[in-house]
């Protein structure tokens, strides 16, 4: 499909899914999840303020570095581990197609 | 005991807005925040952020936003309870409600209106596992008073400014007996010249800094005796304290709306977007702390939501007074 890569979300159950996410609509991982209606809360709306949607990248694609901002909030944040990442902080772009990643507890 | 028209809980946006269209309707309003200014988000999280979503307006940052609608509703004269969160809402035999804060300040009102945005801001807690049985029994997640600590064994957790700044001064005023500052990596993203001087300090040996670690147990009988710190490949230590205080920053929860008797559904109030009512009489919701079918969470939704509420609130307050819709152009704005 056009503008449309695949992304792979294993919830906290250990279910993985599997999303087709839009390179066109100026969407990040953490407003996938919520439109799939996944458990992320992305409560400050997607300013890297509340790690409420923490995910760990498990695919080796290749990221955009983190943001001062991100790296911020995720101290503040709990279960972080050195894979871990804002899912509001990740663009979709044709690049990270088969993305895994894989939601941090609440 | 402050007495009103209708109480809105929350002074962010839609609550501040909520104050004016009640005005028009001649109806006198008090708002509480738990935040000490008002303005919500838009002051607390992202005052310099641009919005471009406010019709009219371009361009507006937050902070200017909230200014402007503080202005607007001025000729209202809102009464204001800050830095105090609602805890307990009670009815009475008149079917008015009694609004108490955590500091014990009451408000009555025969309407209250929910404008509480992301909820109360909470402190963040970590995930320990019998952390809360020793709060305030050793545990604190707020230092309030800094001599509460004299002569004490303190261990802190957190890399931001507030576990950098208290570190600081604990040592400096000599205040605390032994400190420990566990922080899971080996930077610190706080100011510069604090994150030096937090340095300086574990080099002289005036705190015991223990990076690439976290504070993974509690234990003591009835109050903090000990905690146990996971190092990431130094495996576990288990260090005697008297205090653990975990600065972690805040985080917003619904907090204590949610024992009011109200339909909760996702985190948020369920209304009835004829009037935006709840399932209680005379309690509406409005803004970000709302559900309906077709939610969006914007200001200008929140806008039309509390111009709506105080529609049905004026039929609730005068139910024998007929109300038509008056326009601002017509016959201008008149205060109290």
């Amino acid at each position: 499909m056009e503008n449309m890569i695949k992304v792979f979300v294993i919830d906290r159950e250990g279910v993985t899914h599997e999303l087709d996410a839009p390179t066109d609509m100026n969407m990040n991982m953490m407003e996938v999840c919520k439109a799939h209606e996944l458990p992320v809360e992305g409560t400050c709306g997607g300013m890297a303020l509340c790690a409420s949607c923490q995910m760990y990248l498990e695919s080796d694609t290749p990221l955009p570095e983190q943001s001062d901002a991100e790296l911020g909030m995720l101290d503040q944040a709990f279960h972080v581990k050195q894979n871990s990442r804002l899912g509001c902080q990740i663009r979709i772009t044709e690049e990270i197609d088969g993305l895994v990643v894989r939601l941090a507890p609440n | 005991m402050i007495q009103t028209d209708v109480i809105i809980i929350g002074a962010g946006p839609c609550g501040l807005f909520t104050v004016f269209e009640a005005g028009l309707l001649k109806l006198r309003c008090h708002l509480i925040d738990s935040l000490p200014l008002p303005g919500g988000q838009l002051i607390e999280i992202y005052p310099k952020k641009p919005i471009y979503d406010i019709p009219g307006f371009p361009i507006v940052n937050a902070g200017d936003l909230v200014d402007n609608l503080m202005k607007q509703i001025e000729v209202f004269k809102p009464g204001f309870t800050l830095g105090e969160s609602a805890l307990t809402l009670e009815e009475n035999i008149d079917g008015h409600f009694i609004v108490t804060t955590n500091k014990g300040t009451q408000h009555i009102a025969p309407v209250v209106i929910i404008a509480g945005g992301l909820g109360v801001f909470e402190p963040r807690k970590p995930p320990i596992e019998n952390l809360e049985k020793y709060e305030d029994k050793g545990v604190e997640y707020i230092i309030r008073d800094p001599e509460f600590y004299k002569g004490k064994r303190v261990v802190i957790s957190g890399g931001g400014d507030s576990a950098l700044d208290w570190t600081i001064y604990l040592i400096e005023n000599n205040i605390v007996s032994d400190l420990s500052l566990v922080h899971r990596r080996t930077s610190f993203r706080g100011h510069l010249d604090s994150v030096q001087k937090v340095m300086d300090m574990a080099n002289a040996k005036k705190i015991n800094l223990i990076t690439e670690a976290e504070v993974v147990g509690i234990s003591g009988n009835g109050k903090v005796e000990s905690v146990t710190i996971k190092h990431t490949t130094l495996g576990d230590q288990v260090k005697e304290a008297d205090h653990f205080v975990p600065l972690f920053g805040l985080t917003p929860s619904l907090g204590p709306i949610a024992d009011w008797g109200l339909e909760i559904e996702k985190n948020a109030v369920k209304v009835n977007t004829f009037d935006y009512s709840t399932n209680r009489k005379g309690i509406y919701a409005v803004g970000d702390i709302n559900t309906y079918p077709g939610k969006l969470k914007l200001i200008l939704c929140g806008f039309h939501e509390g111009t709506l509420a105080v529609q049905s609130a004026f039929a609730k307050i005068h139910p024998n007074k007929k109300n038509v819709l008056k326009y601002t152009t017509v016959n201008g704005v008149s205060g109290f």
